[in-house]
Order: structure tokens, then sequence, then C-alpha cells
């Protein structure tokens, strides 16, 4: 292939003057790919496996200390490298004395689970009820499209307390609440996706050879929507991190002595007015972070799966 | 365009019905309000009076009529709590909302527009890049921990701001702040975009040849197409937060809407849940009908129910 009027276009403008230096094409590649995101999240996995060996009081060890049970007389010890910290406590402690870094290695072991499993369900219900509502249409299209406009008429974190009042609130409930909650979107941006993919020739061939429906809807429409149904659901990973924990902050969530960061922030309320500030800071920065990563890792993945969006 | 207004009109109907059916058997799933209202040691006869007096004796279908047809007239129904016309106690809660809401929408649009569109007319230059990391941070930081962090900063250790309540202005400031953060972060993401592609457009270009300063090509030309869509986002924001800013309110001591539905949530107020969700739904189903309607309206471009 002769490529080379291209080239020498392009060396006459002097476009292909400037080749920045080693580094700096490494530095990019990995600050506009998704290396912080994917790091930030495997960081959490690995935190979230090895909790028992990385935590500094682990659940079944010899220490008196568990992510669930303290001491009275070291409550409220500020971090270790302020005045009146303990080297024992890396992070302090909170209002029952347990240690505050102990928790939030735990913690993360609750936010990944339910964050993944709740959008394993919300992503099930709200593909299926897409798929259905696009191919199928008539009154099923109907039932469903009126399904989300209701749904979309209560605020979800609002729906999603009222669930948690109706059943006993522990981790699996929470997933389901929100699974519940949360499958509109994927519902109305794929029932959309299916409404043309329904119109191509492959599908109508499908139909002329014979195929049920289910079959066309499961071998010829669900794998050319999986992409968008993946990149929906990485985006909303970090929705439902944030959702599970303003319910464990409300006390609907996971329930307390449990140390999801959610319930953490509500034990730091109690230290708030004293000025322990160790007790709601860093439970909060933890779930930004993770939320931050999520969203970069499902914006970067949107932007690569779509290359029309790549140009912009 | 009659023909499309009636159709969503009708939908908008079916959704509300379902969403009344839906709140009024979920609501009472919760368990017996009875038990919470009655003193303890209160025998079974006495429990069996206080839900006659409720009308919770009858069925779940006599009781759902009973309810629709009331509500028919408009009425929602007595507080079980309260004992007052849930309407009225509604009518008093709903100034605290509108407050809220009103000075979270402000902050967002006042900080929010002009952020995205100096990011979209400086695109990737560090302006827009810091604009990016804070839309990002603002998308990614709990409304409700922005507001303990804003607590701890401005009310415990610098003691600027009152921790809780309201009245003054100095109580709304924190609150506002806290719900606003998010919806300046989705405004600027929102107008940046837009505007990028309404600088990409021909009569942008057409603008700048005739020899238009870029100011007013900008401000003229750019800004008023850039902006629709982000106005009819901030107004349905505005039925939402109006409706779903609990967790601000409860932290906050601020006595809204939400607080008044998590009330009414914890202590099984069968009445005051059904009419904050119906007539939250109301507002949100409505302020989008308006919205879609508005946007044609504006946008002669767009044409429903062809």
């Amino acid at each position: 292939m002769d490529s080379s009027p291209v080239v020498s276009a392009g060396d006459a403008f002097g476009a292909y003057a400037s080749v920045p230096p080693f580094w700096r094409r490494v530095a990019t590649k990995m600050l506009g790919g998704p290396m912080i995101s994917l790091g930030i999240l495997g960081g959490l996995v690995f935190v979230a496996v090895f909790a028992d060996f990385l935590a500094p009081y682990p659940y079944n060890g010899t220490s008196r200390y568990t992510p669930e049970v303290g001491e009275l007389r070291n409550k409220y010890l500020p971090p270790m490298w302020q005045a009146r910290g303990k080297p024992q406590f890396i992070l302090g402690t909170d209002q029952q004395g347990r240690d505050i870094l102990t928790r939030l290695i735990y913690g993360s072991r609750i936010s990944l689970k339910v964050a993944v499993a709740a959008v394993l369900v919300s992503g099930v219900i709200g593909t299926a009820l897409g798929i259905l509502s696009g191919y199928i249409g008539g009154w099923v299209d109907m039932v469903v499209m009126r399904l989300t406009d209701s749904w979309l008429a209560l605020p979800p974190v609002t729906f999603a307390i009222l669930l948690a009042a109706v059943v006993k609130p522990n981790e699996w409930n929470i997933v389901v609440i929100l699974g519940v909650v949360y499958w509109t979107r994927y519902a109305r941006v794929l029932r959309g996706e299916v409404l043309s993919l329904k119109e191509r020739d492959y599908v109508r061939l499908a139909i002329v050879a014979g195929c049920s429906r289910l079959r066309i809807m499961w071998t010829h429409i669900m794998p050319n929507i999986a992409n968008s149904a993946v990149v929906l659901a990485t985006l909303q990973l970090g929705v439902v991190v944030i959702a599970e924990a303003t319910l464990s902050f409300l006390g609907v969530g996971v329930p307390s002595p449990q140390p999801a960061w959610g319930v953490m922030l509500n034990d730091g309320r109690a230290g708030l007015m004293t000025g322990s500030w160790w007790l709601s800071v860093f439970p909060g920065l933890c779930i930004v972070l993770v939320v931050l990563a999520a969203s970069a890792l499902g914006d970067w993945f949107r932007v690569w799966s779509d290359p029309q969006l790549r140009q912009l | 365009m009659q023909r499309y207004i009636l159709t969503r009109l009708f939908y908008a109907f079916i959704s509300l019905m379902l969403l009344s059916v839906t709140i009024f058997v979920m609501i009472r799933i919760t368990g017996d309000p009875v038990v919470l209202m009655a003193d303890p040691g209160a025998k079974e006869e006495d429990l069996q009076a206080l839900r006659k007096e409720l009308g919770l004796d009858r069925t779940y279908v006599e009781q759902y009529v009973i309810f629709i047809t009331k509500l028919a007239r408009g009425d929602f129904g007595k507080s079980f709590m309260y004992r007052i016309p849930v309407f009225e106690l509604y009518m008093q809660r709903l100034p605290a909302s509108i407050q809220l809401a009103g000075a979270a929408m402000a902050i967002s649009i006042i900080l929010g527009i002009p952020l995205g569109i100096f990011a979209a007319v400086r695109v990737n230059t560090w302006l827009d890049s810091f604009c990016n990391v804070f839309g990002n941070l603002g998308l990614a930081t709990p409304s409700f921990w922005l507001g303990i962090m804003l607590m701890l900063v401005f009310a415990v250790n610098l003691q600027w701001l009152p921790v809780q309540g309201s009245g003054t202005l100095k109580h709304i400031i924190m609150p506002a702040v806290a719900l606003g953060l998010v919806f300046t972060a989705a405004n600027m993401r929102l107008a940046r975009s837009a505007m990028l592609e309404v600088l990409g457009s021909e009569y942008i270009k057409l603008a700048r040849i005739k020899g238009l300063t870029e100011g007013l090509v900008i401000l003229k030309h750019a800004f008023k197409n850039a902006i629709i869509p982000v106005l009819t986002f901030a107004c349905i924001n505005f039925a939402l937060i109006m409706n779903g800013s609990v967790v601000v309110e409860s932290i906050f001591a601020w006595p809204g809407i939400g607080r008044l539905l998590y009330e009414g949530i914890s202590s099984r107020d069968f009445p005051v849940v059904q009419a904050t969700v119906i007539l939250g739904g109301v507002m949100i189903i409505f302020v989008n009908l308006l919205v879609d309607l508005l946007y044609a309206y504006i946008d002669p471009r767009i044409r429903y129910g062809q």
C-alpha cells in the first residue's frame, strides 16, 4: 500500500514536525486511557479479596478488635500522625473504639459485593425488558414504557428508601432494591437500539428462515446490544455505590455493626460536633475515589466502543 | 400537536395511576401503623377500634377505592400522626422545599453554565481540563457527604454558619451548596457539549466569515442555541430536587417535603406518604411534559406527533 502522499502532505504542513518525546506519549496514553481507573478498581478488588491479610485487625484474628468490636477506652482516637494518636490505630478509632482502617478495608467488600450484584440485577431486568419491549412491541412495549414512566416519577433514592421500609434491610435485600430501582435506564436505551436493529436485513432474514421470536431476541439481537449494556453497567456502577452508601447512611441499608462505608459515615455524625473529622472524612474519600474511577472507566469505555464518539 | 398533547396527557394519567397503586400497596406492606400509634400496653380491642377509625379494617381494594374517589375530589385524607389534612401539612412544608431547590438550582446554573461555556470556547486548554476534573469530582461526590464536610469546615471549625435548622439566609447556604454541586457539574458538562456542538455548526462558521467579533459570535449566536438543552435539563432537575432531597434535608434538619416523606415512611403514616409521592409524581411528570412542549415551541425544528 502506498501511503506516501499522505505523509508528504503532512510533512508539508508540518503536522509531523514535532513528535512528542517517549515519556510524554506513554504518559498521555496512560492518563487518557483507563489505566488509572482500572488501577483503582483493581486495588479495590484486591483489598476486598485479601481483607483478612491487609486489615490490622481481622475478623478471626487473636486480637480483641474486629471490624465490629472495639474497646470504649480507645474511642475517638485521632489518626496516628496527630498529637493524641496511637501508632496501632493508623487512621484513628470511632465512637466505639473500633479501628477505622480495618473497617474501611472490610467495607470495601460490602461496597464491591453490593455494587456488582446490584448492577447485574438491574442490568438483567433492564436488558430483558428493553429487548422484549423493543422487539415484541404492541401492548408489551406500552406496559414497559408506562412502567418506566412511573418509575421516573419517583426520585430513585426516595424509591429505594420506600422499598427498604418494606423489606428487612440487609446486604442482599439492598441488592434487590437497587436492582428494582435502577433498571429503567437500561430498558429505555436498549429498547431504542432494538427498534433500529429489528429493521436490519439479518433480522428480517432470520424471520424468513423461520427462527422463533425467542431465538431472534437471544441470538440475533442480544449480542448486538451487549456492548451498550456493558457500557451502561459500568456507568451505573458509581451510581449504585452512592445509592448503597446513602441507604446505609440513613440507617435503612446495610445494618449497623457491619462496616459499610455509609454506616461509618452515619456513625461519624456523632463525633462531628466535637471535631472528630477522621470518622467522616476517610469513608467519604473511599466512596468518591471508587465512584470517580468507575465513572471514568465508563466514559472511556463508551467512547472506545463507539468510533463515532472517538473522533470528538 | 393537539393530538400529541392529548396522548401524552393520557400516558401521564396512566403512569400516575400505576404510581398510586404501587405506592398504596407498598406502604401497606411496611407494617401496621396502629402498633406504632397506640400506647405500649394497649389491648387488642383498642387497636381494632383505632384501625376502624382510620379505615384500615377494610380490604386493600375497598381502601384503594375510597382513597382514589376522595383523591378525585382533591382530598388526600388526614395524617395518622398529626390528625390534620395531609394537603395542609404538605403546604406547610412546600415553601422550605421550594427555597432549597431554588437556591441549589441558582447555584448550579450561575456556576455551571458559564464554566461549561468557557470550557467549550477554550477547548483542550488548562481551563477545559480543570472543568473536566471539577465535573467528574462533582458527579462522584455524594451530596450527603459533601454536606457533612461543609458542616465540619464551616459550622464546627470556622463557626461561620449555623449547623442545622432553617429560617435565615445563613441556614440555606450549606444545604444548597451540598445539593447544588452535583447539578453544577452536570450543567457544566451539558453546557460544554451543547456549546461544542453548536460551535461546530454551519451558521457559526457563517457568522465568523461575515466578520463578527468572537464575543458576538459566542454570546449572540452560539449561546442562545446551546442554552436550550441546559435549561430544559435544569427544569427537570428542579422537580427532582424538590422531591428527592431526603438525605440532605435530614442532615441539615431542613423542614421540606423530603423530610415529610421520610418521617411518613418511618412512622407508617400512609396518607402522608401517598400524598407526597403522588404530588411529587404529578410535579415530575408534568414538568417533563411541559419541557417537551416548550422545546418544540422554542425550537421550530422539533415537531411532534407526525
